[in-house]
C-alpha cells in the first residue's frame, strides 16, 4: 500500500486495512535518526536536517541518545578504533532499529579502500546495513531518498508475524 | 633577523651547524636541550613559538629526521632546526620549554616510534592504545585483523 492513507480516508473516514500496515506506517513515517557523524558526510547529514531539505517532512528527526533511536545514519569514515563504537551504540539501540551507510568511506571503505591502515572498509563488517547511499560525500537529496527507501522497507515487514527463521 | 644572523648566536654549541641550501640549522639530539634554552630564552632571538614538530622516516629503517619549526612573535623571524636520530635513539623532549611540543610529540611517537627522552605522558594520541606497530614508518606492515574484525587489502577478501 502507498504510504500516504489520506486519500483513502476521502470516503467516510474509514480505511480497512491490515494492523500490520498501520504498525509499518507509523514506524516508517517516525524514523527517528541518531545524531552523529562521522566526518564531511555529516555535513551533508546536518545540511539533509537543516530547513532547505529538511528531514523532518518525512518524520526522521534526530535523536542524542541511541536508547530514544530508530535509525542508525553512519555518516562517514568509520575508523577501526570507532568502529568497536559504532558496534556497541548499534548494541543499544532498541528494536526495531535499522541502519543507513552514507557514502562510499561507511560503504566500502571509500578514497581509504587500498592504503587506509585504520579504516574500516564497509561499516556492514560490524553492524547490519538496510540502506547503502553512494557518493562522496551524497549530496542530501541522496540521503532523502536513502531514507525513502529505508521507509520503503519498513512497509514490507509484517511485525505481527512470527518470523521464520 | 636572518637565518645567518640567528645562527652567528648560537653556533658556539657543540653540533650544531648552518645548511644554506635547504636554509635549515642542523643539530645533535645531545645539544637539543641546550639550543632550545638559547631559542628560547637569548633576547635577539625569543622564539616564543613551536609551529611543528614533524618525524621523516629516512627509508633506510634505521634513522630519522625530527625537523622542529620555530617563530618568534616579537621579532617576526622563524628557523628550522633538523637533528638527525636512529633507530631506538632518544631525543629530548622539549614540552618542558613549549607546551605546544606535548601533543606534537606524542603524535610522533604514535606514526613514527619516536621516543622522547623526559616527556611528561608518550603514549599514543590518535590510534588506539593497543595499536600494533608504527604506521608512518616506511617498513610498516598492515595487519589482517584488529580486534577480530578485518582489514582486507584487495578485492579477493570479497570474491
Amino acid at each position: 500500500m502507498d504510504l500516504s492513507l489520506l486519500e483513502r480516508f476521502e470516503q467516510d473516514n474509514i480505511v480497512v486495512e491490515k494492523l500490520d500496515t498501520l504498525i509499518n506506517w507509523s514506524r516508517a513515517n517516525s524514523q527517528w535518526y541518531f545524531q552523529f557523524g562521522l566526518a564531511c558526510c555529516a555535513i551533508e547529514m546536518m545540511a539533509a536536517a537543516a530547513p532547505r531539505h529538511d528531514l523532518e517532512r518525512f518524520g526522521a528527526m534526530p535523536r542524542a541518545s541511541p536508547r530514544q533511536s530508530d535509525v542508525m545514519i553512519v555518516a562517514g569514515t568509520v575508523t577501526l578504533k570507532m568502529a568497536e563504537r559504532v558496534k556497541r551504540l548499534y548494541e543499544q539501540m532498541s528494536d526495531p532499529k535499522y541502519v543507513i551507510s552514507m557514502g562510499s568511506c561507511a560503504n566500502s571503505g571509500g578514497p581509504y579502500w587500498q592504503h587506509g591502515y585504520h579504516v574500516l572498509k564497509g561499516v556492514d563488517l560490524v553492524i547490519p546495513v538496510d540502506v547503502y547511499v553512494p557518493g562522496c560525500p551524497p549530496r542530501p537529496e541522496a540521503l532523502l531518498q536513502g531514507l525513502l527507501e529505508l521507509q520503503k522497507k519498513v512497509m514490507t515487514e509484517t511485525p505481527l508475524r512470527k518470523q521464520v527463521v | 633577523m636572518d637565518l645567518k644572523g640567528i645562527f652567528e648566536i648560537i653556533k658556539s654549541i657543540d653540533g650544531v651547524d648552518l645548511d644554506l641550501e635547504s636554509n635549515f640549522i642542523s643539530v645533535s639530539p645531545a645539544s637539543l636541550l641546550e639550543l632550545a634554552d638559547k631559542l628560547k630564552n637569548d633576547r635577539d632571538l625569543e622564539f616564543d613559538f613551536l609551529m611543528c614538530i614533524t618525524a621523516i622516516d629516512n627509508g633506510d629503517s634505521k634513522s630519522f629526521t625530527i625537523v622542529y619549526n620555530f617563530y618568534s612573535n616579537k621579532h617576526s623571524h622563524s628557523c628550522e632546526v633538523r637533528a638527525q636520530l636512529a633507530l631506538e635513539e632518544e631525543i629530548p623532549s622539549l614540552s618542558d620549554i613549549w607546551k605546544a611540543a606535548d601533543w606534537h610529540e606524542r603524535e610522533a611517537y604514535d606514526m613514527m616510534g619516536v621516543l622522547f627522552n623526559g616527556h611528561p605522558d608518550l603514549k599514543r594520541i590518535l590510534l588506539p592504545q593497543d595499536w600494533e606497530g608504527y604506521p608512518l614508518r616506511k617498513d610498516y606492515k598492515v595487519a589482517d585483523y584488529y580486534h577480530g574484525v578485518p582489514i582486507p587489502k584487495d578485492k579477493s577478501y570479497w570474491e
